[in-house]
């Protein structure tokens, strides 16, 4: 199973493309391609985006679902869509703990 | 400090201005990522895997308080409220907006910072001894040349596509503390038997995938070559240096490939062609750089000496701190204060926004103004009277920055990992954090002993030249971490040797643990630190202590 992500243009945050053709900014948003067909479906409308200069660095990623829940199979996709893996020393209210919509 | 003369401000807000107009012509899809990257790239703005993330120059890691409130307002208005201070003496912040970016490089130049030759196949920011003007060890500032070069190379049109990134570091001490045998050239500041300054100038170190320590190319080279020197350098290189593979591009390649015999010889030939031409420096030009750099007033301040036993006897952590973090200034009632920026269990390399400006009054209060950012992670205020350093060890501890681990073994440098960096194959942070952690109780009874970590084989955590070196990789979709023993970046330089099969991410700090507790038990007393130990015992005490289990449970 694969899902597709890029980051924003305009700000760099990982999103992840939902059914709708729309970006989430959270990976469980993200519409699952089962099967080739619709891997070319999600392929093509990243690719529409980049286009458009809405999204950059697009790419279909391996998934499981594990519990009804969508986890890539590379930890480092896993890192992209939780944030960084420890805590850090902010005094900023929005700390990468809680990522930006 | 150096202060920008009206061409280096007319040249920022000029550059300032061309991003700002990129960024916006990119925003409004006049042009195309593939058009846009390069430029973003010029201007110290990469892509990583959470956000983009902005390297802003420190020149030869020398800040002013001022600038280092600029840097915590740009981390708290437009990144994170916080910054990652890095092994080449730069900062990066994690999470800026690429809409935001001109906006904060236009309030960088008003501090006179800039993004630029921060990436590319330039010449990078040069980097110094972050004790420059102050160690009691140094023959003379570095800075004013690091200074000159920086005016040289600065979008210098012969050398900005050369086949790869090019480093330049400078260092003015026999203690080399900023690693020049493993840069594209090492200048080493001493005199000839006359008393003239001079350098003795070191090409083809770098660490990455092919670590190899630079090769002597001249033992003194007068300080008035040092331009027409260094460009013939670039010159062979720019020829010469392979340009059909990434990975055999650097400058170290080139001399390795060649032999430093032969490649010294082109270098000679092509400088003689330039010496004593118009790159010849002229005295005047560089006494008035040198002048920027001219050590603050100090005054005689001999009652430290009573404060500071009187103080040490009644605050054990403010004895452990001296212990570590103060080093020898030339001047006797001075001191040289290290700012830990390795708090047991934090990031290393990381402050917060508040920290920044701790730092900032500190050092206007207490330490004339200057900060230093060392290639090792932390912060140094370069002159404190040491009467005065009671009182900023206080202030440190109320900004939690006063971790006395300076050069032990949980004062650890790490690359941002695979918890940022696109590149990374594995994390960096999180093994620093239990390692340092798990030895604190015995870091002083371990003594000096460096680890350094990277994420991936480019070796932004320096690991070739740990004591302890560690490699993380991916393998079979997991993180493991290879362990290097022997490396050293200091005057002593070795590359460290691959101590065998890689460690699962839950056993590298024991591993780190068992290689620590086997040269404790086999060191010639503590006066023996473990890279000594290490070069007198070779590596199979600590091979059998790791792997001989494996080897009879096979």
């Amino acid at each position: 199973m694969k899902i597709l992500t890029a980051n924003r243009l305009s700000d760099g945050i990982a999103v992840w493309l939902r059914a709708d053709h729309s970006w989430a900014a959270a990976i469980d948003e993200a519409d699952v391609a089962a099967d080739a067909a619709c891997e070319e479906k999600l392929s093509h409308a990243g690719h529409a985006a980049f286009l458009k200069n809405e999204v950059v660095d697009v790419n279909l990623i391996d998934v499981d679902l594990v519990d009804g829940e969508i986890v890539p199979r590379r930890l480092r996709e896993r890192i992209r869509a939780g944030g960084p893996t420890i805590a850090v020393r902010a005094d900023a209210p929005d700390a990468p703990a809680r990522r930006a919509a | 400090m150096y202060r920008y003369d009206e061409f280096d401000h007319a040249f920022v807000k000029a550059r300032v201005a061309e991003y700002a107009d990129q960024v916006r012509r990119r925003l409004d899809g006049e042009i195309t990522e593939d058009q846009f990257k390069p430029l973003r790239l010029m201007n110290g703005v990469y892509l990583q895997l959470h956000a983009y993330m902005l390297r802003i120059a420190i020149p030869y890691g020398t800040l002013s308080s001022r600038q280092m409130r600029k840097l915590a307002h740009v981390a708290r208005t437009y990144d994170r409220g916080y910054g990652h201070f890095t092994t080449r003496q730069n900062i990066q912040f994690n999470w800026p907006a690429l809409a935001d970016t001109p906006k904060i490089l236009e309030e960088l130049a008003e501090v006179e910072m800039h993004a630029i030759q921060t990436s590319g196949n330039c010449i990078r920011n040069v980097t110094a001894d972050h004790f420059a003007g102050a160690a009691a060890d140094e023959l003379a500032d570095p800075r004013p040349y690091a200074e000159i070069l920086r005016q040289w190379s600065t979008v210098h049109p012969e050398f900005s596509y050369l086949p790869r990134k090019f480093k330049i570091a400078v260092t003015g001490a026999e203690a080399d503390r900023a690693a020049i045998q493993t840069h594209d050239i090492g200048l080493h500041l001493k005199t000839d038997e006359s008393g003239r300054p001079g350098f003795a100038v070191w090409v083809g170190g770098g660490q990455g995938r092919t670590p190899i320590l630079a090769k002597k190319i001249r033992d003194f080279l007068p300080e008035e070559h040092l331009l027409s020197y260094v460009t013939a350098i670039l010159r062979v290189y720019n020829l010469h240096g392979r340009r059909d593979n990434k990975y055999k591009a650097r400058i170290k390649i080139l001399v390795h490939e060649t032999g430093t015999e032969e490649f010294t010889r082109q270098v000679e030939t092509e400088w003689a062609a330039l010496k004593d031409g118009d790159l010849t420096l002229p005295k005047a030009d560089t006494d008035a750089i040198a002048a920027y750099f001219a050590p603050p007033p100090l005054a005689d301040r001999s009652e430290g000496v009573v404060a500071e036993i009187a103080a040490k006897q009644a605050d054990p952590g403010f004895a452990a701190w001296l212990r570590r973090n103060v080093t020898a200034h030339r001047h006797p009632d001075y001191a040289v204060a290290t700012i830990s920026l390795k708090g047991i269990g934090e990031v290393p390399g990381d402050a917060s926004a508040s920290q920044m400006e701790a730092v900032a009054a500190i050092a206007e209060k207490f330490a004339f103004d200057e900060i230093r950012v060392s290639h090792e992670q932390n912060l140094v205020l370069p002159h404190v009277a040491r009467a005065d350093l009671k009182a900023v060890y206080d202030r440190l501890v109320e900004a939690e920055l006063a971790t006395a681990n300076a050069g032990l073994v949980t004062d650890i440098i790490a690359c941002p990992g695979l918890d940022y960096c696109a590149l990374a194959n594995a994390r960096s942070i999180p093994v620093a954090q239990e390692i340092a952690t798990r030895l604190e109780s015995r870091q002083e009874e371990i003594g000096d002993l460096k680890i350094k970590i990277s994420g991936c084989i480019n070796a932004c955590g320096h690991h070739h030249v740990g004591h302890i070196g560690i490699l993380g990789v991916e393998k079979k979709g997991a993180e493991l971490y290879q362990v290097t023993l022997g490396g050293s970046g200091a005057e002593d330089a070795s590359i460290g040797e691959i101590i065998g099969r890689g460690f699962e991410p839950g056993r590298i700090a024991g591993a780190v643990e068992t290689i620590i507790d086997t040269y404790l038990a086999l060191r010639a007393g503590s006066g023996e630190t473990f890279l000594a130990a290490y070069r007198r015992l070779g590596p199979a005490p600590f091979k059998e202590a790791l792997y001989a289990d494996d080897a009879k449970a096979a």
